[in-house]
């Protein structure tokens, strides 16, 4: 077996070489082999992962529970072997202007609503669970306008929430659904001017990626991984620069009870099927 | 009872977390503090402003709470100061601190400045401050400084002679001109001072461009000759790397030497646009002359080696130029003429005297500043009779 652990992560922004292409420098200067490679889109890395073409997935939450889909009609398992500080209990909000008449998610029935890209957690499936839990069949209840920006990218592009938000405030649509870091963002770069929307609905907290182990790892090479990864320190100024660029302060361990909502989500909509088969109508990664 | 800010009506994206830094910097990690506020999407905002901080947003208080992370502290762990203070110019400058301002803490990581001068004692002078406050004083407009209306029309051979005494000025101000221009890109910018004045010193040469371009043509469409020699001569100086023996050979040998040359050229100016730009142009080269002898003179104190190094570097210019002409003939003999004033024999004898006499002056001026840098009398004499015959 290889002494190289070869990780997996996906393109979604030229930054991610420079992430990557760094990690790999950390890594080789403490003496462990890591190598990468890209993908354009997450299904065709999960694939790869569970084909054992690669060790490591550094995976979005749609695709760790594909990955597990996958493994379970495989009868072998996959693992969460890290995840940064940023991961974890992250909420998604629908937002109507602040000026609106809607008080209860009851009140869109009926009206256009904004989503982002069709295979978003945080601004698509997540949202439109929450919708569905309050009565409402999205396909039948709302006029959806989605925002297909980067599809196969599970909504690590953020221009289709921009785009979500931007139709709100523009009165395409009534309410727009969006990430709780994004609404914070989008409030101080100005596409949602501060005070000009009110939240009407929150998700509970979920979790975001995850490390990914597929069958083929090595399991003493991706506990030596896991182990080095979560060494890496915000005071270390070599893997500062790395860290922000990635969005995180600290990896911590991969944890896996918080991605229930976006399973029931998954499963809902049979976005997947229960062997990991795309189910999604008009999804193309 | 834990410590608590009210931020009222104020959200996190329009500055409320300006508030809770201020709160969070008297926290120790892993302290609490109760985030009070009317905004109804407070509790939505702190939880993505802490992650995004690297603090722990309590999802089971009853009010907002943060807690407190590390991620600030760590970032500045290990940072240092690039001098203690302002005025602190020390003597080696990591070239880690990059661009940062003298003084300033700066944190570690990022890329290092590629820049080959970063040792104080390499490119100092503690002239220089008050050498660059001389030189933002005196900065002077060309369009209003200079006389321009005032340009009488000359004698044709007397013009001529202007027109080529200007053509070989504007030629030596260009090589003055690069020569700091690339001195200061290779100089950490810890030595602000030097940096300033080196700029400052580009500056002035690229007035002193315009105004010799300018008063050659003046009355004439076109410029006068650029001989080989000359040319060749200030090539040398361009291709001269080490920081202090450039600056020894432009500022203290050339500049020096040329500053006779101005005081020559104002002497015996025909007309008064003439007296002005040698006027302005001296005033300026003074100052570059007055930090390339202070320099020197600084390099030479803490290395009194460093004389042999500044002696090969005369005597190695002086084989390179040796199979050159120097001075091109055409620019002697306009000093000539321009001495003499008219062409009569003993105008010429005159005007012949006193461009001689200009020679011995800047060998004089040479032999001083040779001998104030810390050469013996015997040796600043012979050194300065190696220089160039292009004056510069």
């Amino acid at each position: 077996m290889s002494d190289t652990l070869l990780l997996g992560a996906v393109a979604y922004d030229p930054k991610v070489v420079t992430i990557w292409a760094g990690f790999r420098s950390w890594f080789r200067d403490r003496g462990f082999d890591l190598d990468f490679v890209l993908y354009s889109q997450y299904e065709r890395q999960v694939e790869d992962l569970l084909a054992g073409r690669i060790d490591v997935a550094w995976n979005s939450p749609l695709a760790w529970l594909r990955a597990q889909r996958l493994a379970r009609a495989q009868g072998t398992t996959v693992r969460a072997v890290a995840m940064r500080d940023t991961d974890r209990d992250l909420t998604s909000v629908i937002v109507v202007r602040a000026d609106s008449e809607h008080r209860t998610l009851a009140d869109l029935r009926g009206r256009t609503v904004a989503v982002g890209a069709i295979d978003s957690p945080q601004a698509t499936l997540l949202p439109l669970a929450l919708l569905r839990a309050a009565g409402l069949d999205p396909d039948a209840d709302l006029e959806l306008l989605r925002f297909d920006v980067g599809v196969g990218l599970h909504g690590d592009h953020i221009g289709g929430e921009r785009d979500a938000a931007q139709a709100l405030r523009a009165g395409r649509a009534e309410a727009a659904c969006l990430i709780d870091a994004s609404l914070l963002l989008f409030g101080r770069e100005g596409t949602l001017p501060a005070g000009s929307v009110r939240v009407l609905a929150e998700t509970e907290p979920y979790d975001h990626c995850n490390l990914t182990a597929g069958p083929a790892a090595d399991p003493a090479l991706v506990d030596h991984f896991g182990k080095l990864l979560l060494s890496m320190s915000y005071a270390d100024d070599t893997a500062r620069p790395l860290l922000d660029l990635e969005g995180l302060k600290k990896w911590l361990p991969g944890r896996t009870d918080r991605y229930a909502a976006l399973e029931r989500a998954v499963t809902e909509t049979n976005f997947y099927d229960p062997q990991g088969a795309l189910g999604a109508a008009g999804y193309r990664p | 009872m834990l410590p608590a800010i009210d931020l009222e009506d104020l959200s996190l994206d329009a500055g409320g977390h300006l508030l809770i830094d201020r709160a969070l910097a008297g926290l120790a990690p892993g302290d609490r503090l109760v985030v009070r506020g009317r905004h109804p999407a407070l509790g939505v905002h702190l939880a993505a402003w802490c992650r995004t901080e690297g603090h722990l947003f309590d999802t089971a208080a009853e009010t907002p709470t943060v807690i407190r992370g590390r991620a600030d502290l760590d970032r500045w762990r290990g940072a240092q100061r690039a001098g203690r203070t302002a005025d602190d110019v020390v003597a080696h400058a990591d070239r880690r601190w990059g661009l940062a301002a003298r003084g300033a803490l700066v944190e570690p990581g990022g890329p290092a400045l590629a820049v080959d001068w970063v040792d104080r004692d390499l490119v100092w002078a503690d002239l220089a401050p008050r050498l660059y406050a001389q030189a933002t004083a005196n900065q002077w407009d060309p369009a209003t400084a200079v006389g321009w209306a005032a340009g009488v029309s000359l004698p044709d051979s007397v013009e001529d002679a202007v027109v080529q005494v200007m053509t070989y000025l504007v030629e030596n101000e260009q090589a003055a001109l690069m020569i700091p221009a690339r001195l200061l890109s290779r100089l950490h910018p810890h030595f602000r001072e030097v940096m300033q004045l080196l700029a400052a010193q580009a500056a002035d040469e690229a007035r002193h461009v315009e105004i010799f371009t300018r008063r050659a043509l003046l009355h004439r469409d076109t410029l006068g000759l650029s001989g080989a020699g000359g040319r060749a001569s200030l090539q040398t100086l361009l291709e001269e790397p080490d920081f202090t023996l450039a600056s020894f050979l432009l500022s203290v040998l050339g500049e020096g030497s040329f500053l006779d040359l101005l005081h020559f050229l104002h002497r015996h100016a025909p007309d008064r646009v003439t007296a002005d730009v040698t006027r302005l142009a001296a005033r300026d080269e003074a100052r570059h002359v007055a930090f390339g002898v202070a320099h020197t003179a600084h390099v030479v104190r803490t290395d009194r080696a460093f004389l042999h190094r500044l002696r090969t570097a005369v005597e190695r210019r002086h084989a390179v130029l040796a199979d050159t002409a120097g001075l091109n003939k055409q620019v002697f003999d306009a000093l000539v003429v321009l001495a003499a004033g008219s062409w009569t024999p003993a105008a010429i004898s005159r005007g012949w005297q006193e461009v001689l006499r200009l020679q011995q002056a800047m060998d004089e001026g040479r032999r001083r500043r040779l001998e104030y840098i810390g050469f013996p009398p015997d040796e600043a004499a012979a050194l300065s009779a190696l220089h160039t015959r292009n004056f510069m």
